[in-house]
């Protein structure tokens, strides 16, 4: 077994939260804004598995199965409502997507 | 006997329910019908206690009829009582009979008048108030009695609503006359705060036993009643709503505004006056502004242009004799006054309104002239009621009532002697102003052709008012002439002995009877040489201004026109600044402090709802940059 350094894959985490973030930001089709919430999700839980893996506790792992199963109901629904908003402005632009505005 | 008198102020007040209920639905002459008879039922049923009472006085000369408790507390109670004696009995009796003889006339001369069985339902309303108020044994019943005459006279002053200054006629009569009740009301706090009741009579008995004479408790309690009481009477400084309550229908005038509501004031002080004994400062107080009244509304009445506005000032000097005669303690000839003159004023209002009748309504008297052919029964009416006003010797009835004060005057120590004069010089003004309105009216040509006739309804109660207003007045003569004393014997058990002794000097008693003649040779006088007419003054009331001349003379008599310009002060003094008050409070000023919070607050709302643009990069930014913000405080900090 490779005695691997935590630090390696707390940046890789981090990395792919930024990445996921700027993806959040910058992107204005929906479907990529979700694809971008879950690589946070994920960054998120693997920080979790390295936390688990640098102080050898079990939590981090337990912690990554409850994420996953978050990811895959926020996923569910997200597609849902996105499903119904397309139907409604028939395009999936996030930006278009201010119709509840006053003005 | 006692226990029907619940039923004479029951009586109009059922009539006036009905009325007001059903009222619009009858006919005329069915309203007219249920009006007169809950008052016939009164006058009937008043009589006839009178006629008992004359038979077999009650002990003690008094009768108390408890109903029923009103308010029970510890300590205090207050009863619904009726309490009567000689004097609420005459009181009554003034007002069931007057009040059905105008009543009886009112069916006639409202004939055709939208609201006819509405104004019916006011003047039952009226006369069950007033019945309440001089029957109530207590001074909180009295005062809702009291309270109700007010509001029967706004809404009557206020009949013809439809023209607005008939409206602020009625008003102003509720506002000046609530200022002064205020202070009554005060009053008979303070005496039930200092007493432990206001049942008059145990209250008058502690007060005597308690309060020494001239105390300043006394004083006190007797003054802010008295305030109460010039209020209703229209006495100086509160004469101002009388004239203009004349915007009224002529039988309220002659009911409420003349024979019966505005002597309440009086009243009030006869029932109490065993309390304003106590307190001669009061009773002196009351004396001179009782001059000051008779003067100023004498001088007034004696360039008005309108019958009814002269009356109206009449009345007000009338009153002021009674208060004069009130403030040298002569209650029983105030008492005599009151009952004279409710008889001859109402009888001069009712003619004044049979005038009116025939003229197209037309008041003012120099368009009048000549009617004494035309119109005879009235002028015959007006005579009697003119001559009785005037106080002519022997064949009026005011002249015995009016003798009487003069004589207690004259004996009243003090200032006695110069109240006479006042009151003399005002008996000669009287005679002057009445027979002036007399001389111009019914004398000289025809101005306005009279039309239509008189119905018997008219006709009755001007001819039987007629014939008390110059018979009533030998209930009580002087001792030289008949020495006939039954009002004043009759006062006695509750007023005491008056103090007319016959040391009155013979030309006192002939200066008084040799005033009124005076006054009325002045009169005819002027009326012959046309000073009246040359000096009409402008059409219409008060100082519109238009007039051209502007000499010294017609200036004084602009000034007196409007009733020596206590409209105006009061205008300027309290109208102007209450409506400057009410013009900044309009928008409220301390509100205005706990809203701008609530600006200040709609402001940012509007600044943080221009970021809200729906972007949800925005948004997400947003929320990343203060989750970062956050860390880094959490870290660093």
């Amino acid at each position: 077994m490779i005695n691997l350094s935590w630090q390696a894959p707390a940046s890789l985490a981090i990395i792919l939260f930024a990445l996921g973030l700027i993806g959040l930001i910058t992107r204005r089709n929906l479907i990529f804004v979700i694809l971008s919430i879950e690589v946070m999700l994920n960054a998120v839980a693997l920080l979790f598995i390295v936390a688990g893996m640098r102080w050898g506790h079990p939590d981090g792992q337990v912690m990554f199965i409850f994420i996953l199963n978050l990811a895959g109901g926020e996923l569910a629904l997200g597609l849902v409502l996105l499903l119904r908003l397309r139907a409604r402005i028939t395009t999936l632009d996030g930006d278009s997507a201010n119709i509840l505005r006053e003005s | 006997m006692g226990n029907i008198i619940w039923i004479i102020p029951a009586a109009p007040l059922i009539g006036s329910i009905l009325l007001g209920l059903f009222g619009a639905r009858w006919s005329n002459r069915w309203s007219g019908f249920i009006g007169t008879l809950s008052i016939v039922i009164s006058a009937l049923l008043s009589v006839a206690i009178a006629v008992h009472w004359f038979q077999d006085p009650p002990v003690d000369e008094h009768m108390r009829i408890m109903l029923w408790r009103w308010i029970s507390l510890p300590e205090y109670s207050s009863y619904i009582e009726f309490y009567l004696d000689p004097v609420s009995l005459i009181m009554m009796l003034v007002i069931s009979v007057i009040g059905l003889l105008i009543h009886i006339f009112s069916t006639e001369y409202m004939a055709g008048e939208a609201g006819y069985s509405r104004f019916f339902a006011y003047l039952n309303l009226f006369v069950a108030s007033m019945l309440l108020l001089v029957l109530a044994n207590d001074l909180l019943v009295l005062f809702v009695g009291w309270e109700g005459v007010g509001v029967c006279s706004y809404l009557l002053v206020g009949f013809w609503f439809h023209k607005a200054a008939n409206g602020y006629a009625a008003r102003k009569s509720f506002v000046v006359t609530r200022i002064a009740d205020v202070a009554m009301l005060v009053g008979i706090l303070l005496l039930s705060n200092a007493l432990g009741t206001v049942s008059i009579q145990p209250m008058l008995a502690k007060a005597a036993l308690l309060w020494p004479h001239g105390g300043i408790m006394a004083a006190a309690g007797a003054a802010l009643l008295l305030i109460g009481g010039l209020g209703k009477s229209a006495q100086f400084p509160f004469q101002t709503w009388l004239p203009d309550a004349m915007a009224g229908p002529t039988p309220v005038s002659a009911l409420i505004h003349a024979a019966t509501m505005v002597t309440a004031g009086m009243y009030l002080v006869i029932r109490l006056y065993p309390l304003f004994a106590l307190v001669p400062s009061v009773l002196t107080v009351i004396a001179v502004g009782a001059v000051i009244t008779i003067l100023t509304a004498s001088l007034t009445a004696l360039v008005q242009r309108d019958i009814k506005r002269v009356l109206a000032y009449s009345t007000v000097a009338q009153i002021g004799y009674m208060f004069l005669a009130l403030g040298v303690g002569a209650w029983s000839a105030a008492m005599f006054h009151f009952l004279t003159h409710a008889v001859f004023k109402a009888l001069l209002f009712l003619s004044a309104g049979a005038i009116a009748m025939r003229l197209h309504h037309e008041q003012d008297i120099f368009r009048m002239g000549g009617l004494r052919q035309k119109l005879s029964v009235v002028f015959w009416a007006f005579l009697i009621g003119s001559a009785s006003l005037a106080a002519l010797p022997v064949v009026s009835a005011g002249a015995f009532s009016k003798e009487m004060i003069l004589a207690s005057l004259w004996e009243s120590p003090g200032l006695g002697k110069w109240l006479w004069l006042a009151a003399l010089f005002g008996a000669v003004l009287t005679a002057t102003y009445i027979f002036r309105v007399v001389f111009l009216v019914f004398f000289g040509e025809v101005k306005t052709e009279p039309t239509g006739h008189y119905g018997v309804r008219i006709v009755v109660p001007l001819v039987l008012l007629a014939i008390a207003a110059s018979t009533i007045g030998w209930l009580e003569m002087p001792k030289f002439m008949a020495s006939s004393s039954v009002f004043s014997s009759f006062l006695e058990p509750v007023l005491g002995h008056p103090a007319t002794e016959s040391t009155l000097p013979h030309w006192v008693t002939a200066a008084g009877y040799i005033a009124p003649l005076l006054g009325v040779v002045i009169g005819f006088g002027l009326y012959r040489s046309g000073y009246w007419v040359r000096t009409a003054g402008p059409v219409g009331q008060g100082n519109d201004g238009g007039q051209a001349e502007r000499s010294m003379g017609e200036g004084v008599r602009r000034f007196m026109r409007a009733g020596f310009g206590f409209d105006f002060l009061y205008d300027r003094l309290l109208v102007q600044p209450f409506l400057w008050l009410v013009k900044i409070l309009r928008n409220d000023p301390i509100d205005a402090i706990f809203m701008s919070a609530a600006a200040a607050a709609m402001r940012f709302h509007g600044a943080l709802r221009r970021s809200q643009i729906g972007q949800l990069r925005r948004y997400a930014g947003m929320l990343a940059l203060g989750s970062m913000a956050v860390i880094v405080i959490m870290v660093f900090a």
